[in-house]
């Protein structure tokens, strides 16, 4: 087992390194470069100006001697500092909105979970009823609704009509006067909609994965072994078919491990969320390379981690995945 | 969605100053649909309360010099002050400087600075600041984009410090535009001197000498600022400054409706449309003013069908632009004929307008050598169509439809063009840079000062330089550079009303419209007076009456 760790944890650097190379390659190949935003249709800007900015970065250096010093201080974990013209180091950009991007997509997985297990359940073991075609419609109801549009009604009904939920951001502007419950309560007002509308999209996908696990399981013949046992229809579906069924959800687990830190541009725009969508689409559209391979290396790294994760878990929780191995 | 701003053009717009809501707007402001407040009379000005304001893009970096963008010179704008500083019509005023003399010769100009004035962390303001500020701009280690007014100081002793409440500048030849670039932030050279500034803590904390200070930024959420009591100009009214950061429209609208939000800039749409109700009406008042800034169609001179006058003249002449203000901005804006705003001093309104007619224009393009001798619908000359293709950038909706207007007036006369819309890096390193281009569908932003070489110059045609669609007229140069150099306003008019009939007549630009300001803002607030600069220059004399404050604020 230790031996199967540390493999796979090696194996992980020439994976990381092909990732970074590709990601540099393509965000070089990309017209413009981050000292647009003062050079472009700037009369102020002269040939010697825009040179000695492009300097100052060491834009005018090959993609190659780039890459190799961004890798240099990769190592030493300096992600360096950002090309916008904040110049924060690109670490505190990152981490600054990492919690409240984690938050809302924690609790949505957690929702989604809580949700789909169910219906996904119900709906394999009821097939074809009326629940089945009701909930895959309103699962599939969820997939395709735009974001943006159910956000805006659901504002609309929820801040401006009933006034119950504030409509956008993460804290009142009287946050900080608030007791410590109050404050809890506050964020968790905020939290409602972002995380009712990014759970609602992510429903159909996981209860139908859901579904079709059981399915596939109640046709084994160790379920009609335990139904022949004698069991009550309850202790087979939870106890034997349920648990076999979980088992893939690991994996969809493991691999929504990098999604945690990832947002959507457009639902954290409509909701004001100052989120890693945005960061990450502001960097890209600013050329701002030092931020962009910033997140698409933690993105990579959680992702490997996420497979990793994924795997030991599952022989962990599976002793045929143990045996076979 | 927040670049769509700085599309608008970054050119001159910052020019003058770290500007901010103070130089924003423009003449003939005015109350548009506004409200009456029948008790006016009854409230006097009160200090308290809080302003809420809703911004689609956070800012960047609050420290002047680095800044290029909108949202951060909004907020600097009102914690830092120039030496001068454009008042309500729109003519220099002293800020930090309390008057100022300029010699005979016009190559050099006195500041005496104010000796009232400290910055915020109790420290006084002197000419050291000033000194250090200008050292910093011209330092070619500075990122900056706002140093050639600075450079066009002479270079060997041009700044002198002559006793720390005086300074004296000097240039090389008379410039025009070097008075009101002295309104550019001073920033404080005991905290930033011999350190980087780029990684200085005063790019997020800043400490100016300006009417509100620095209390709190939250990145993507909101940035406050409370009043500055010992401002030398007065405490301002309103306690504190609270901008929240939300990049949707949409929800910044419904934001305002449900109280959460005091002002705002309205997309025309919502102008007309949304707030028309009883509730708005009583709850806000709503203003409309010309933007600095206007949009054109730009026609690549190098390619042949465009060389001719008469066919440009004839394009603008097949173009009706009063539609496109109707349909694009729903009448929210104006037809602009020359490079200047329509409303000002500068503008030249007896120029050639070769307004809507497409009969004539057929004719016009008939003359021109322009038949359609093939019967196809297509106009030709010497066996080739008339046919081009209109670029302009990704995220500018107005543009595109535009273009789309543009399109269906050119092809009632027998033109056929294409529209192609194109992602903002690309669109200039791959077209605009390399002029690659027939048509283009841009705007520029209009200094308050006149001087536009950069655009029109004839030499100004470089790789990155902004005459791209290489426009060459050597009296256009000429009268140009008699304007930067004259300093008096009635004399330099001249030039420029010259330089507006040729360029009239010339058409290199179809010039389309300025667009309008909308900003709509809770009726609470008293004090605001359009005037020819918009509404911001009075900021610090906007109240809210004591028994109509909403929001109670413990420093």
């Amino acid at each position: 087992m230790g031996f199967y760790l540390i493999k796979r944890i090696l194996m992980m650097i020439p994976i990381l390194l092909g990732v970074t190379i590709i990601s540099f390659g393509v965000m070089k190949l990309a017209p413009g470069d981050p000292t647009s935003r003062w050079t472009d249709l700037n009369p102020n800007m002269n040939k010697e100006a825009i040179d000695r900015i492009i300097q100052h970065y060491g834009l005018d250096k090959p993609w190659y001697v780039q890459y190799g010093k961004w890798l240099r201080n990769m190592v030493e974990l300096d992600f360096g500092r950002s090309f916008a013209s904040d110049n924060r180091p690109v670490i505190d950009k990152i981490v600054e909105r990492i919690p409240i991007t984690l938050l809302i997509n924690v609790l949505s997985l957690i929702l989604i979970l809580i949700t789909a297990i169910p219906i996904g359940v119900m709906s394999a073991v009821k097939r074809s009823s009326l629940f089945d075609r009701g909930t895959t419609v309103f699962v599939f109801l969820g997939f395709s609704i735009p974001s943006f549009w159910l956000a805006l009604l659901l504002m609309i009904l929820f801040g401006v009509k009933l006034e119950i939920l504030p409509i956008s951001g993460m804290r009142s502007i009287g946050f900080a006067e608030l007791s410590l419950p109050g404050q809890v309560l506050d964020v968790a007002k905020h939290l409602v909609l972002p995380v009712f509308v990014s759970a609602f999209g992510g429903l159909a996908g996981m209860s139908r994965y859901m579904r079709s696990n059981m399915l596939e399981v109640i046709r084994q013949d160790y379920i009609t072994t335990a139904r022949a046992k004698g069991l009550d229809e309850r202790t087979v579906i939870f106890k034997h078919a349920l648990r076999n069924a979980l088992m893939p959800v690991i994996t969809i687990l493991g691999l929504s491990i990098p999604g945690l830190i990832g947002g959507g541009v457009i639902f954290e725009t409509i909701f004001a969320i100052p989120g890693m969508g945005q960061l990450f689409y502001q960097s890209v559209m600013g050329r701002d390379y030092p931020t962009i391979m910033g997140i698409l290396v933690i993105g990579a790294v959680l992702t490997l981690l996420g497979n990793l994760i994924a795997d030991l878990m599952y022989s962990l929780a599976d002793p045929r995945v143990r045996v076979s191995s | 969605m927040r670049k769509a701003l700085l599309f608008i053009l970054p050119l001159i717009l910052f020019l003058l100053t770290g500007c901010g809501e103070k130089d924003r707007g423009s003449h003939a402001a005015s109350a548009g649909e506004k409200g009456e407040k029948p008790a006016a009379k009854a409230y006097e000005p009160a200090y308290g309360d809080m302003m809420i304001t809703g911004t689609i893009g956070d800012a960047s970096v609050l420290l002047p010099v680095l800044a290029s963008d909108s949202a951060s010179f909004d907020i600097t704008g009102l914690i830092y002050n120039g030496l001068v500083r454009y008042d309500k019509d729109i003519r220099l005023e002293g800020e930090l400087a309390e008057k100022w003399e300029i010699s005979e010769d016009k190559l050099t100009i006195r500041f005496h600075l104010r000796k009232d004035v400290k910055w915020q962390d109790g420290h006084p303001f002197t000419a050291k600041d000033v000194e250090y500020t200008y050292n910093l701009y011209i330092n070619p280690k500075t990122p900056t984009a706002y140093a050639t007014d600075f450079l066009k100081v002479k270079k060997e002793k041009g700044f002198r410090v002559l006793d720390p409440y005086t300074i004296e500048v000097e240039y090389d030849k008379p410039y025009a535009p070097a008075l009101g670039s002295w309104g550019q932030s001073i920033l404080p050279a005991h905290l930033l001197e011999g350190k980087d500034v780029t990684k200085s803590p005063l790019t997020r904390h800043p400490v100016g000498t300006g009417p509100y200070r620095f209390v709190e930024w939250k990145t993507g959420e909101k940035i406050v600022l409370d009043s500055n009591h010992d401002y030398f100009e007065g405490r301002p009214y309103i306690d504190r400054v609270l901008t929240r950061i939300i990049p949707d429209p949409a929800t910044q609208f419904l934001e305002l409706k449900a109280g959460k939000l005091d002002r705002m800039s309205l997309q025309p749409l919502q102008y007309r449309r949304q707030t028309t109700t009883k509730w708005f009406k009583e709850n806000f008042n709503k203003y409309k003013y010309l933007t600095f800034s206007y949009s054109y169609l730009g026609y690549n001179l190098s390619d042949w069908k465009f060389k001719d006058k008469k066919v440009r003249q004839a394009l603008t002449t097949a173009i009706n632009r009063e539609s496109i203000v109707e349909g694009v901005l729903l009448g929210l804006g104006s037809v602009t004929y020359t490079p200047f705003k329509p409303d000002t001093f500068w503008n030249n309104p007896n120029v050639k307008k070769f307004s809507y007619d497409p009969e004539k224009a057929k004719k016009m393009l008939a003359e021109a050598g322009w038949v359609d001798t093939d019967g196809d619908g297509i106009l030709d000359k010497d066996g080739k169509p008339f046919e081009f293709t209109i670029i302009t950038n990704q995220g500018n909706d107005l543009r595109k439809n535009a273009a789309v207007i543009i399109q269906r007036d050119l092809k009632a006369v027998g033109i056929k063009v294409s529209i192609r819309v194109i992602e903002w890096a690309a669109f200039l390193k791959n077209f605009i840079n390399k002029r690659n281009f027939e048509a283009c569908l841009l705007g520029w932003g209009i200094g308050i000062d006149p001087n536009q070489i950069d655009i029109w110059n004839s030499k100004k045609t470089g790789e990155r330089e902004l005459n791209f669609i290489n426009y060459q007229n050597p009296e256009v140069d000429k009268l140009l550079e008699l304007g930067a150099s004259t300093y008096d306003r009635d004399e330099r008019k001249k030039y420029y009303d010259k330089f507006q009939e040729i360029i009239a007549e010339d058409q290199p630009y179809t010039f389309l419209f300025v667009q309008d300001a909308l900003p709509i803002i809770s009726s609470r607030f008293y004090g605001i007076k359009p005037a020819p600069a918009g509404i911001g220059y009075n900021f610090i004399k906007w109240y809210v009456p004591k028994p109509l404050q909403k929001y109670s604020i413990q420093p």
